[in-house]
């Protein structure tokens, strides 16, 4: 029985090279079956579903203004109590997934649409282009991530696009090195001679027949920066140097109730529980995607 | 071997550095608009009023009249000769002021690495030696939570505790080591605490990993058919062999440390240069944003060379790239 599932495994392996299909398939399953990153999965599910429907989810108007109920606790009314202008915290925090969201999927794909070409041509290429690109790449991993975002946003000013920059370009220098040590693992395959045999062009062997190799370990990596994104955007918000307010972002309504720590501790605390799940569950997904890829093949 | 490790790892510092500089000066560059009036806080929309000979005499510190090749090696002379440039807002050299500053910095985040290792190393140990049990389990939670959790969350989530609740601690302030130990350790607590946190979360997972491994060589086998008791062979075998692999994580993970307590500094008070990075960027006082940036961006650079020849050291079989 278990040597039957091993060679099974050894099959679906060998039938990977190609087409990936097969491997996603069994990537939702072992998923599945992994609890922890079952609860990854929910977790981020519910904030996709909390973002496109925050109309409907939300008990109150986000931006809506009411200084008699300010910096209340949870109750009925407000179920995760009041910021400092009497904003409901849980609607803020519903329409905050929006905010944040959108953040992430603009840097992260930033990052792999520089990246991943990058990588690639580096690889593919090889000579003095693979060794300008990759001492390009280990310069920007020279520099602490976060430190680079925050000089970033402080020159190029608050705002989307400013933050996709800022965030995006930290995690370009991990997808081409993905891509690049692939791209240097399967360019001498026979699939690739065979292609190159028949005509295919330099670009589409490239793009159609390698690259879809390294799908594994790249969701592995985008999963894991996803979280990164959103804590990044939560880390420059709360500094005042992401969204200006009164953007529903939750690191900038835990700036926004900080001086007021003192009399309404719940105010500060919603918010960052909420950026905490959320980050833990793109990190077990992560995780749990990496049990099933191993994408030790492929990294460095 | 180990001298031609150095020189190579020296030389490979070259680009790294060139590129941080360029990096640096850029951040001037890349302000939208006129980085002068930018400077002189004059809103691009509305304007502003600026008298004029501020105005070119800002330009001609920064040079920006000029091709940007030949600013960036005016700047680079400069920069090299120790001069930074002069604070807008308090007019001092922006070298004194980080030199001020700097060591602040470099206690926090020496209390916060030994805070951080005094928890990952006895989690990580405990959590491989009781794989699967609720030792286990709990170390692993925290470690995923830790690196979940946002630092400057848990700094505000610490400072309710501590300082507003239960009265114990100040939430904000700074006392120096030198000329009043206690209070420094009364002020360092909160922040090391949160700094550590996010350092051991990430460590745990190392120490347990490579414990693992370690557990199953056959010289731990050989150590257990002398009959040596467990905690022997637990922390003076496979322990000691463990941190080896960790070193470079540390590292690394010093990094982390660099970039976040610029925001665990703010929340705190703290007069380090990553608070001083976010007072620079507050009032736009830019030289002393390209100088904190300059700084720890440098600080990073030196202790990842240090650690690499600490490791090559410790560990002579690892190969050179």
């Amino acid at each position: 029985m278990k040597a039957e599932t091993l060679s099974g495994d050894i099959r679906a392996r060998e039938k990977r090279a190609p087409g990936y299909l097969s491997s996603l398939g069994d990537a939702i399953r072992v998923i599945a079956s992994n609890r922890l990153a079952l609860f990854g999965l929910v977790i981020i599910s519910t904030t996709v579903f909390a973002a496109t429907f925050a109309p409907v989810i939300a008990t109150h108007d986000p931006y809506e203004i009411n200084i008699p109920q300010r910096l209340q606790g949870p109750s009925a009314e407000h179920r995760l109590g009041t910021d400092f202008m009497g904003r409901d915290t849980f609607s803020r925090i519903v329409y905050g997934a929006r905010t944040a969201l959108q953040v992430a999927i603009g840097a992260v794909l930033l990052g792999a649409c520089l990246g991943i070409p990058i990588g690639a041509v580096a690889g593919y290429s090889g000579r003095w282009l693979d060794a300008v690109f990759m001492r390009v790449m280990d310069a920007i991993l020279a520099f602490p991530g976060r430190l680079m975002a925050i000089a970033l946003v402080a020159s190029l000013g608050g705002g989307l696009f400013s933050l996709y920059i800022a965030i995006g370009v930290n995690s370009i220098p991990s997808y081409a090195r993905i891509v690049r040590s692939a791209v240097l693992s399967q360019k001498e395959r026979e699939y690739v001679e065979a292609a190159r045999m028949t005509g295919e062009s330099e670009f589409r062997i490239l793009f159609f027949q390698i690259l879809p190799n390294c799908l594994a370990p790249l969701l592995v990596r985008l999963s894991l920066d996803f979280g990164g994104a959103i804590l990044t955007e939560s880390s420059l918000s709360f500094l005042g140097l992401g969204f200006p307010p009164p953007t529903p972002s939750w690191g900038l309504m835990l700036k926004e109730v900080t001086p007021m720590l003192q009399i309404q501790p719940w105010a500060a605390f919603f918010p960052g529980l909420t950026i905490s799940l959320v980050i833990l569950a793109f990190n077990l997904l992560g995780d749990g995607l990496r049990d099933v890829f191993d994408p030790r093949q492929y990294e460095r | 071997m180990l001298a031609r490790y150095i020189f190579h790892r020296l030389l490979q510092l070259v680009p790294v550095l060139f590129l941080v500089t360029v990096f640096v000066f850029l951040i001037v560059q890349i302000i939208p608009g006129d980085p002068v009036l930018v400077m002189l806080g004059v809103d691009p929309e509305t304007g502003g009023r600026y008298a004029e000979e501020q105005y070119t005499a800002l330009k001609g510190q920064l040079g920006l009249d000029q091709p940007i090749y030949v600013q960036y090696y005016n700047w680079l002379k400069r920069v090299l000769s120790g001069d930074l440039g002069l604070s807008l807002q308090s007019r001092r050299p922006v070298l004194d002021i980080l030199v001020e500053r700097y060591p602040a910095t470099i206690y926090l985040a020496i209390v916060a690495l030994a805070t951080g290792l005094l928890i990952a190393i006895p989690a990580g140990l405990v959590a491989a030696v009781r794989q699967n049990t609720a030792a286990d389990y709990a170390a692993m939670g925290y470690a995923m939570w830790g690196v979940a959790m946002p630092n400057f969350w848990l700094a505000l989530m610490l400072i309710v505790l501590f300082s507003v609740k239960l009265g114990w601690l100040p939430s904000i302030g700074y006392a120096s080591p030198l000329e009043s130990p206690l209070k420094f350790l009364q002020h360092v607590f909160l922040p090391a605490i949160v700094l550590g946190t996010d350092l051991a979360a990430s460590l745990t997972r190392y120490v347990r990993a490579e414990m693992l491994e370690q557990l199953k060589q056959d010289y731990i086998r050989t150590a257990r058919a002398k009959g040596l008791p467990p905690p022997i062979i637990f922390v003076k075998h496979a322990l000691r062999n463990s941190l080896i692999a960790t070193v470079t994580v540390v590292g690394l993970q010093i990094a982390r440390l660099l970039g976040g307590s610029t925001i665990v500094e703010t929340v705190f008070t703290w007069p380090g240069v990553g608070s001083l990075l976010l007072e620079g960027i507050y009032s736009r006082d830019y030289p002393i944003v390209q100088g904190s940036v300059l700084i720890i961006a440098v600080t990073y650079v030196g202790i990842n060379l240090i650690v690499d020849i600490l490791y090559k050291w410790l560990d002579p079989r690892i190969k050179l790239e």
